[in-house]
Order: C-alpha cells, then structure tokens, then sequence
C-alpha cells in the first residue's frame, strides 16, 4: 500500500497496465514528453519508450480516430483528451465508430479503448475548461462510462477499464485530483494523504465496472451522486445532521441499479445530485428508474440539484457549482415534503 | 495476446528540437518606417507588453483566477498586421487574446476587468481572459477551443465577400491550432470560394509543452496550404515592419479578390503557456537570446534612438503614458464590482428558455 493522490493513482494505473500488456499504448497532447498538463502521464514516457507513450498534436478527432483503429487490430490504447471540454471535435469518432464497432461488425471487431478526460469546474476555468458531459456518453448505446471519486477507486476502475473489451469513456473530476473537494470553496485544501481512500496498493487490482458503493449509510435520504458530488453530499449530510445514505455510483454505465433500488426502498426519499447542467443531464434518467422501480416506497418526489442551466461561468463560479449549500437547503425541503 | 511492442520504431519523436526554417528572402528586403510609424509601433507594442506584465502581477496577487495566457513577445504581430489593414477589417483569434484586443482600439479596463471577472469586461465576467468581444471593434473573439476560430473567420470572409464590403478577414491561430483538422477543411473553402481571409499562423515554437517539431509533420506553416494552392511565406514575426509588409502584401491579395493568404509569423512567447507553466520544455538561455536578440519592442526602440534621435526623456514619457493607462485599468478592474447574481442567467438565449 502507498498514499496516493489521484493523479498518481491514475497514473499507477496506466503504469501496472503498460507494465503487464505490451499492446496498452498511451498518448495524447503533451502525454509524452511534457507528461500531461495534470501530470497523469509523468514518467511513462522514459519507463516505457517513445513507441508506447508519446504526444500527439492537437487534433482530437485524430486522435479519438486513430485510436479506435489500433484498437481494433488489437492493441489497447488508454489516450488522454486534455480536457473534457475539446472532446467535441472527437464526438464523431466516438459516437459513430468507438461504440458501433462491434454492433456495425457483428463481434466481429471490437474496440478496447480508453478515453481518459478531466471534466468540471471549480478551478475558475470558465465555460471551456470546466464542463461534466458526461450524458453526452451515457446517452449513446455502445459505451461505457465513469466517473471516480477517489484515488483508490480511480486506479481499480482505470485497470478495469483498461482490461475491459469496449469502449470505456474515463472522466476524472480535476477538482479531486489533489484532494477530496468537498465545495466548501472557502475553506482550506484538504490533502488525499488525510483520507483513507489514498491508501492504494501498488500493484494490479481491479475495481469491477457497474458496482456502486454507500459511502455513508443512513435511513432518511438516499443521495445518489458520482465523481465530486459524492464528497459535497458527505459535507452537506454533514453540516445539516440529516441522516443521509450516500450512493457513490462510481460508473453510470453498466449503472448499478440493485443499490439504488435498495437504498431508496429503504429511505423512501430521493436526491440525485450532479455538477453538469440540469436538463437532460444524467441525474433525469436516474430520477425516471427511481420512479420506475421505487415508486411505491417513495414519500416524497425525486430532487434533482444540479449545475444550472447556463454555461459555466468565468465570474460566479460558486454561484453556478452545487455545494452543500445548495444540497443542504435540498436535503430540509425533501425531509419536509410529504 | 502480447506481441512485443516496437521499441526501435517509434511514432518517430524528434530528439531535439529543431529550429524553425529562417524566413525567407520576402522578408530580409524589409521598408523602413518613418519616424510617425516607429513612434506608432512602439506605443502600440508597449501598451501590450505592460499590459500583459499588470496581468501577470495581477494573477500573482490572486486578483485573476483560472486561466491566462499572455501575448509578451509576441507584440509585433499583431501590431504590424493592424498597421496593414483597414477600418472595418475583422480580427479572430484563440485565447492568447489580450494583446490582439488592445491592437484593435479595445479599452484597457474592459479587457483586464474581464480578466478579474467584473461587470464592467468586455463580457461582463462570464467570458474571463479567453472569451472577449467587440462588435464596435470588429475583434470576434476571443476563443478558448484550439482551432475552432479558423473556420469562423472563413466564415466572417464569406460575410465580406457576400456583402461586398471590401474587408478582410484577419484570422489568426498557432502553431499548435494549426493541426487541427477544421483548419485543412476552412484552407478548402477558402480558396474554393475565393474569400478574402488572411491566416496568421503565430508560430512561437511550442504549444503548450510541445515543440513545434514534436507535433508537426510539416514545420514549414507557410506551405500548408499548398495542396490547396493557397499562397504564403514565412515572416520575420519580431520585426514589425516585416510583419506589416507581409500584411500589406497578403491583405491586397485578400482584397483584390484573389483568395486567401497564409502568413507564418516566426515569433516567440517569453512566458510561459498560461500562468502555471513549469516551462521545463525549453533552456532559460533559449528565452534569454529571443529576449536579448529579437525583442520586436526593443528593435524599435533603438531605431527611434539611432535613426530618428528620440531623446530618452521622450521615450520615458512615452513609457509613462502607457503605465497610466495600464494602472488605470488595474485600479478600475480591482475595484468594480462582481456581475450582478442575475447576471447568471442573462445571455443564454435571448428569451430564456422554460425551466
Ligand atoms: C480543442 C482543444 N484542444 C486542446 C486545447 C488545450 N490547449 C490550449 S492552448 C494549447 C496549445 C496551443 O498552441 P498554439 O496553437 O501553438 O498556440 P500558443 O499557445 O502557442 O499561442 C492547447 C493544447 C484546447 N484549448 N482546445
Ligand atoms: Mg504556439
């Protein structure tokens, strides 16, 4: 075991991956030599060689392109998008031939790619550096997505997905890269080293794809959340005293729809809770399947807290980021509703 | 199945890093200024460079947040291009902005207090240093995804062209943007039909941590639009009479109805990236001899003194008319206020959308 930030956990991953499977090639935009503008890709370059990990220009459809045809002639590229928010040149790449390679081809070819992102806010990026598009992926049949919320989690699930025969989009909230974010903006950084969630094995492990986890068990809401909201729930579950179960779903696809069935069977009451932008967002599928399967235990309805319907904005960051602010006055109002 | 990864055949990386091709011969027979232009160019490219040096202070006080990108050695570039073109002529560019937005007559305290995110920016604070406009001053931006203006300001061509307005559209991007795979689609239509657009390619060597070499297939930026017959050179982008020769020249063929133009400006950024740049890409002695040998502001200066005997104490006040126009800015963008919450909200669609 090591104490591991979440940029060096993803990075053992990558690491142990390249080390065990000649075919795992990394890349991306200052992946190489530079080592990646978060560091991710630090030193894989002069471990594994140039042929293995190395930069490519600033073309994201290449990229994204590129990759899906080693992948399907075998190799297993885990490549970087700087940014979540400069996927979208690659979007084509993603939706029409990452995830239709093995319906359009009958199994015949596969596509075991990674897309590794750093998406949201909270760093004053603004409205191209600070995105969570993570229903743009969750809505196309054909891939696999997730979102870590913590350095040993983000290492199990990178292998995973590494390992893992299809397509698997990868989104690391780079507000948790140094620390557990909670979005108590105005206190100060708190470290991983602190947590015990950094403690990380060093070698290989796997953390399945579709399996959620309760990070706090409690018997009067479920909040369903992901990525850094798992740790703005844990404050605001905190700073209010309702006694909330946390469910951190960890992949939204495969979703692990069994914990949150059983969770709000149990609590009756509903809040899922994301940074992306309310409409269409992946919190409404959530809330539909709650709907679906839990209706008849539910006293309240489903809550969504969620970015706002806006760009995000370069001034007004924590106006636009839900905090446990926001989520505290939620959690009141779902505790009151009947 | 593991077959054994090609450890001698790599996706070939460059060792080192190469130097750019010297510019061409277009560039070495270069007009002199008169003493009114040098003067000009001098004003000009100082404003940025203090300019730019505020924001850096700025950022480091923690008054700017997020993301900043200066221009500092790059001045002649942009200024030189504004000294070849016309009122009504069209500006878009990426993120590395400031210093276009000053060359283009934007106010001081907008742009700075758009860096420090108030209501009086040019986007009232929602934009931040990468995402600034001026209709009145025909600058569109301003734009933080890399590449994605050079379709744009085809675009902008097409709007000239169609409303026979007899303005060019002046469309820059760099080294880096100049991979991206919506440039080749815009170099296509552009010439196809005909705009009149000329691309600035500012080549100062890296994009981000990466050499030019260790990205591009061809470090010659001039002959990218080669296969599409587009014309361009190489430029001495530290020299701003060069640059506004070039312009001159690539403007004219915009104009007159010749298509497009590519222009590669040689320059270099003293900085680095953005403000949490580590830098470790390149030697300080590299910085040093571009700031030593090459610097545009420099370059003028000393002509000023040789050639037209501007006397130190009139370029000290010089000097000091620039840093109060800068202070002033910085004052103003230190103390307006922060967007107003509505603010939020605003700007969206221009009827806000049922929720
Ligand atoms: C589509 C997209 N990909 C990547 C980035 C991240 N990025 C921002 S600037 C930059 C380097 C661009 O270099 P260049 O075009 O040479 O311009 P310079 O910074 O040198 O002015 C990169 C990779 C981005 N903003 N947008
Ligand atoms: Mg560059």
């Amino acid at each position: 075991m090591a104490k591991m930030t979440m940029i060096e956990a993803i990075r053992s991953a990558m690491d142990v991956s390249m080390g065990r499977d000649d075919n795992v090639v990394v890349f991306g935009e200052d992946v190489g030599f530079f080592g990646g503008v978060f560091r991710c890709t630090h030193g894989l370059q002069q471990k594994y060689g140039v042929s293995r990990c190395f930069d490519a220009p600033i073309s994201e459809a290449g990229i994204v392109g590129t990759a899906i045809g080693m992948a399907a002639y075998g190799l297993r590229p885990c490549i970087e998008i700087q940014f979540a928010d400069y996927m979208y040149p690659a979007y084509d790449q993603i939706v029409s031939e990452a995830a239709r390679l093995r319906y359009r081809s009958a199994g015949d070819f596969t596509c075991p790619l990674v897309i590794r992102m750093p998406t949201g806010g909270g760093i004053f990026g603004g409205q191209t550096h600070s995105q969570s598009p993570e229903a743009l992926f969750t809505h196309v049949s054909g891939l696999k997505t997730i979102v870590p919320s913590n350095p040993y989690d983000a290492k199990g699930l990178l292998i995973a997905a590494i390992e893992d025969p299809d397509p698997v989009i990868f989104l690391e909230p780079k507000r948790l890269y140094n620390g557990p974010f909670d979005g108590h903006h105005d206190r100060p950084v708190t470290a991983w080293s602190k947590h015990e969630l950094s403690e990380v094995p060093e070698g290989h492990y796997t953390v399945p794809l579709g399996k959620a986890v309760t990070r706090r068990e409690g018997g009067a809401v479920t909040i369903l959340a992901y990525g850094t909201m798992v740790h703005v729930a844990l404050a605001a579950a905190e700073d209010t005293g309702i006694d909330a179960e946390i469910i951190d779903l960890r992949t939204l696809v495969p979703l692990d729809l069994e914990a949150i069935v059983t969770s709000v069977s149990k609590t009756g009451r509903c809040i899922v809770l994301h940074e992306a932008t309310l409409t269409s967002g992946f919190g409404g599928e959530l809330a539909a399947l709650v709907q679906e399967h839990c209706f008849y235990h539910l006293e309240a309805p489903v809550m969504r807290v969620t970015g706002w319907d806006t760009p995000y904005p370069h001034a007004q960051e924590w106006d636009y980021f839900p905090g446990p602010a926001r989520l505290g006055q939620a959690l009141r109002d779902i505790m009151e509703a009947r | 199945m593991a077959v054994a990864a090609r450890k001698s055949k790599a996706p070939a990386q460059p060792k080192a890093a190469a130097r750019p091709a010297k510019a061409t011969p277009a560039s070495s027979n270069i007009a002199t200024f008169t003493r009114e232009e040098d003067l000009h160019a001098y004003r000009e490219m100082l404003l940025i460079r203090r300019f730019e040096e505020k924001a850096g202070q700025m950022y480091g006080m923690g008054l700017i947040g997020g993301f900043c990108h200066l221009y500092i050695g790059q001045e002649a570039v942009v200024i030189g291009m504004q000294m070849a073109s016309k009122d009504g002529d069209q500006v878009i560019t990426g993120y590395r902005d400031h210093g276009h937005m000053l060359a283009c007559g934007m106010e001081s305290r907008g742009v700075m207090a758009e860096l420090t995110g108030r209501r009086g920016g040019y986007s009232r604070g929602k934009g931040g240093s990468m995402h600034m406009f001026s209709r009145e001053k025909n600058f569109y931006g301003g734009h933080g995804i890399v590449g994605a203006q050079v379709s744009l300001g085809t675009g902008l061509a097409f709007a000239d062209w169609y409303r026979g307005d007899n303005t060019v559209s002046m469309t820059y991007f760099g080294d880096g943007a100049a991979n991206q795979g919506q440039v080749y689609e815009s170099f296509n239509m552009a010439k196809l039909w005909k705009l009149p657009v000329v691309f600035v390619i500012e080549n100062n060597r890296y994009a981000m941590g990466t050499a030019v070499n260790r990205a591009s297939a061809q470090t010659d930026f001039s002959k990218r639009g080669v296969s599409f017959g587009i014309p361009g050179e190489q430029v001495d982008g530290m020299d701003v009479r060069a640059v506004r020769e070039a312009g001159l020249r690539a403007i004219e063929h915009a104009r007159s109805g010749k298509g497009p133009y590519i222009l590669e400006m040689q320059t270099y950024r003293y900085r680095g990236h953005s403000m949490s740049d580590p830098a470790k890409y390149r030697s300080k002695d590299e910085v040093q001899r571009m700031r030593e040998e090459h610097d545009p502001i420099e370059q003028v200066r000393a002509r000023l003194v040789r050639d037209f005997k501007i006397g130190e104490d009139d370029l000290k006040a010089i000097d000091a008319k620039v840093r109060e126009i800068v202070n002033d800015a910085a004052e103003f963008a230190t103390h307006d206020p922060e967007p107003d919450p509505s603010e939020l909200f605003t700007d969206i669609l221009l009827e806000p959308a049922q929720g």
